[in-house]
């Protein structure tokens, strides 16, 4: 990074109090994902089934689940598993689909007519519908729901590159580099592709908020993770049915780690667009 | 009267290439199935002999193109096979209770949209007051709302801890019959039939989760509504409306809202893809019957003629709402009518 | 171009000053403007483009950007102080008895509306007209500003329309409740020379038929001299100097309007004979000198430091200037 960067980074942040808390959140979230199984006070999977069903309190923060395990082990250490889909979901989809709409950009013709197709396929679908079908035809595992997640996401990154891609090939620089005498994969990996990629890490940071939300979602309804791995949207579902005899906290704290995540992601996503690109901020 | 024509028959044929992706994905999808697709068709409890019939009676034994004929064929017959866990027709069981979940969008949709577009345009036309900040604040907080946390956090303050709301069992209290069937939404029929206290209480059962569908969406169009209007608002042609002396309401109303309204219907569509699947999530939190709620449970069964069904009346629902907004777009914007 | 003879003003303009609140600060982009129209004159303002000639407008009309402040001046026009009304009374004037066209007729008009319904609004908003006569009236005022077929054309988008005709729409607009007082800013910026010159002169032909008063606002001097009675000069928020044309051309007084007439092409010189203004605009943000042109005057001298002098030399010749040539 140059220091001219450097400072418009450092005004941005200064500038915008709310992306610096966005970003530290973001550093505590990533510490809790790595250190989380280390630092917490109980086993995440050990029941107690004498101390079900308690309300927090200074043993247990977050109260225990209806197992009598501790809600506050369980939500940091599920921190882990729901970035860890989030970030492969959303790093797949970036890659697969950056490099298809650049290629689709730069080259036109069949590779364009082909991803537009595949793209627009997806689309056609409501895109947690599509998910829960690739996960339901796929196998009802983990994996599976970061395939599917990073399925629905791919138009997004996709379509944004092309666009990127389109508009330096019309600015001539593919021409220029040609006629320097470079073959035309080197031109996309050298200047095409890396030009487009600002962009679309905005994109990539606000996806993250949202790839959570579309896992945590399948996971509410049974689908991908299952019992007794602690998984922000499995837990909410856990203490779903407890909602209505007022056991509250069950689901409440895994439910608000999600919105808290999210929420920092989004911010980080409007932050970032701010730096790269503030023509685009609504 | 006829370009308008023309753009229909243009949008439609546009939508054809997404109704034959939808249809060739769901296809290969319920034939991806780990292990044999027939199998699972048949039903845990098949026999070898029934697995086999079904094989046939599917056409699962012949070449995959011959499949995706007696596919379409099937499809064109309106048969969607059979449910494994309740034995009907799966067409049957969709026809039942989609209007739950069309009553339950349908909601959500005029919630939505009667409560963001009023705040986009105050906040734009008081931009920078507090309810600007207010609306930008919950635009930006509402995004981060996982559906299925709003719902069950709404059961738990205004069901469990006020007493508002009813219990989340359902369309109705158990107390009150079904409103005769003429369109299949409670409250349309209990008035026609003149039945106040039914209608009544269906509202009451559909508003909690109205309300959590409409939550999730609300931001991104109160948003783009208070962007929109606070783009047209400083267009030049405002600026000679303002100069002609015309009134308030006819510059706000007939000048910019139908202006600033084009980026929003084109929202709508995104907005739709969302509501179709958060169906799914909402019926599971408030025991709502419709087409959702029978698909999950289908799909956790390992019941899979309902999902393949539900996946297609969904895309096939989606495909028809994206033509109604290419549609009303080319209503109100006559510049596209004249296009290519 | 006849001098009126010698009565109340249509419209007295004095001392208007306007900040606008941005980002860099407090932006004082008109100051202390004065000048006058008479009923039936043609008062042409001249400048750069941001000499604050637009804005000056705009304020009469009391439809800024709502980051502008006015911040004195007075600007009495029938007896009614239009800076100090309220707004239930500048409803009254806007469309009616005041009426403005704007540059790029096709974007100053409702994209999506068809012009006929867009003159219908102003018709039944100002105008005693039913509504079933309304599209007879339009379709009247259509046919007033000389376009072709206005049956057909009452239905029309601005987007189908060319950017003469678009602009004849908004002087049909303008002009539908025959105002006193019609402010034309770059009504000809734009537009192809041979359209100019026949918008020109349609606004003068229906100007002389009611007697309405024109401010027209541009930054082409060759236009004002040959379209205005009177012109007055502004640069970077001040008027400079204000004469009939013909003694402006003839004995300019202020070092930028001399500069201004020699930068204009004539159509006998040749472009060589041509002289560029040094210099530009200076920035409007912060504290700037009593002189704003001192900054490019070639006769600066010390006493321009000083309050700056605004003197009838002449009368109806107003100058602002420490040095009058």
């Amino acid at each position: 990074m140059t220091s001219a960067t450097f400072r418009h980074v450092r005004h941005v942040v200064t500038e915008n109090p709310v992306t610096l808390g966005a970003f530290v959140l973001f550093l505590l979230l990533l510490l809790l994902a790595v250190l989380g199984p280390a630092l917490v006070p109980y086993d995440p999977l050990k029941t107690d089934t004498v101390n079900k069903l308690q309300p927090p309190s200074a043993r247990h923060w977050f109260g225990t689940d209806q197992l009598g395990r501790d809600v506050l082990s369980r939500v940091v250490v599920a921190t882990r598993l729901d970035l860890l889909i989030a970030f492969s979901a959303v790093t797949m989809s970036f890659i697969v689909g950056s490099l298809a709409g650049a290629a689709a950009g730069m080259w036109g013709g069949w590779t364009e007519r082909v991803v537009s197709r595949v793209t627009d396929t997806i689309m056609a679908f409501p895109l947690f519908v599509l998910a829960m079908g690739i996960v339901a035809a796929l196998g009802n595992t983990i994996s599976n729901v970061v395939l599917a997640t990073a399925v629905i996401n791919l138009p997004f990154y996709a379509r944004m590159a092309r666009a990127e891609a389109n508009v330096r090939r019309e600015a001539g620089f593919v021409e220029a580099a040609r006629l320097a005498g470079n073959g035309d994969v080197r031109v996309l990996a050298a200047h095409v592709y890396p030009n487009c990629l600002p962009p679309m890490m905005v994109q990539a940071s606000l996806n993250l908020g949202w790839a959570m939300l579309n896992a945590a979602g399948l996971a509410f309804i049974g689908l991908g993770v299952r019992p007794p791995t602690p998984e922000w949207g499995i837990l909410v579902a856990e203490g779903a049915s407890f909602i209505l005899s007022g056991e509250w906290w069950i689901a409440l704290f895994p439910g608000l780690a999600l919105m808290v995540a999210v929420f920092c992601f989004n911010l980080l996503g409007d932050g970032l667009r701010d730096i790269i690109d503030p023509r685009r901020r609504t | 009267m006829k370009p308008l024509l023309r753009l229909i028959g243009r949008r439609l044929a546009a939508a054809l290439p997404g109704v034959v992706g939808v249809l060739v994905v769901t296809f290969l999808l319920m034939r991806a199935l780990p292990g044999d697709p027939a199998a699972y068709f048949a039903g845990m409890a098949a026999t070898r002999e029934a697995i086999e019939q079904v094989r046939s009676r599917l056409g699962l034994d012949k070449s995959l193109p011959e499949q995706f004929v007696v596919y379409l064929r099937d499809l064109a017959r309106g048969d969607l096979g059979q449910s494994v866990t309740t034995g009907q027709p799966v067409t049957r069981e969709l026809a039942t209770r989609l209007p739950a979940s069309l009553e339950l969008t349908l909601a959500a949709l005029i919630l939505a949209v009667g409560t963001a577009l009023p705040l986009g345009v105050l906040a734009a036309t008081r931009s920078g007051s507090w309810v600007d900040q207010l609306v930008r604040v919950l635009t930006t907080a509402g995004v981060s709302l996982p559906t299925f946390f709003t719902g069950l956090i709404l059961v738990y303050v205004f069901y469990y801890l006020l007493g508002w709301a009813p219990s989340p069992m359902g369309r109705l209290d158990s107390l009150y019959p079904a409103p005769p069937r003429i369109t299949g939404l409670y409250v349309v029929d209990a008035l026609l039939a003149g039945d106040l206290e039914v209608a009544r209480a269906a509202l009451r059962q559909m508003a909690l989760p109205a309300i959590t569908m409409a939550s999730f969406v609300l931001a991104p169009l109160a948003r783009m509504t208070r962007a929109s209007m606070l783009g047209v608002l400083a267009s030049d042609f405002i600026r000679t409306a303002r100069a002609s002396g015309l009134s308030r309401g006819t510059v706000l109303y007939t000048y910019a809202f139908r202006n600033a309204m084009l980026p929003v219907i084109t929202t709508l569509g995104m907005i739709f893809s969302f509501m179709l699947g958060a169906n799914v999530l909402v019926e599971k939190v408030f025991a709502w019957p419709g087409v959702g709620s029978f698909a999950l449970e289908a799909l956790l069964a390992s019941d899979y003629a309902p999902v393949q069904g539900f996946i297609l009346t969904m895309a096939f629902l989606y495909v028809l709402l994206n033509l109604a907004v290419d549609i009303l777009y080319g209503v109100i914007d006559p510049r596209v009518r004249i296009e290519g | 171009m006849s001098v009126p003879a010698c009565t109340v003003p249509l419209l007295e303009v004095q001392d208007l000053s306007v900040e606008f609140r941005t980002r860099g600060g407090l932006v004082r982009a008109v100051e202390h403007v004065s000048f006058q129209v008479a009923r039936g004159e043609t008062v042409g303002v001249v400048g750069e483009s941001g000499s604050g000639k637009s804005v000056t407008a705009l304020a009469l009309l009391r439809i800024l950007d709502p980051s502008a402040r006015i911040t004195s001046g007075r600007a009495v026009f029938g007896g009614l102080d239009l800076l100090a009304a309220s707004e239930a009374e500048l409803a009254l004037q806007r469309g009616r008895e005041i009426s403005m066209i704007f540059q790029n007729p096709r974007t100053a008009l409702n994209p999506i509306r068809p012009v006929g319904r867009q003159i219908g609004d102003v018709l039944l908003r100002h105008a005693n007209v039913t509504r079933a006569d309304v599209r007879r009236r339009a379709v009247e005022l259509l046919a007033r500003v000389q376009i072709p077929d206005p049956e057909r054309r009452y239905a029309a988008y601005p987007f189908e329309l060319s950017g003469g005709m678009c602009q004849r729409v908004m002087i049909a607009l303008a002009l539908a409740c025959s105002p006193a007082l019609l402010i034309a800013d770059e009504p000809t910026t734009g537009l192809d020379v041979t359209t100019q010159a026949t918008i020109m002169d349609l606004i003068r032909e229906l100007a002389g038929r009611t007697r309405m008063a024109t401010i027209l606002i541009t930054h082409d001097l060759a236009l004002a001299a040959e379209h205005a009675d009177r012109i007055v000069v502004m640069h970077a928020g001040h008027v400079v100097e204000s004469a009939p044309t013909a003694a402006l051309f003839a004995n300019p007084r202020h070092p930028y309007t001399a500069k201004l007439i020699a930068a204009t092409p004539q159509a006998a010189g040749g472009l060589e004979e041509l002289a560029a203004i040094p210099g530009g605009l200076p920035d409007l943000t912060g504290e700037l000198p009593p002189c704003r042109y001192h900054a490019r005057c070639e006769r600066y001298a010390p006493i321009c430091d000083g309050p700056l002098p605004r003197a009838e030399v002449l009368p109806g010749h107003v100058v602002a200037c420490a040095k009058p040539i």
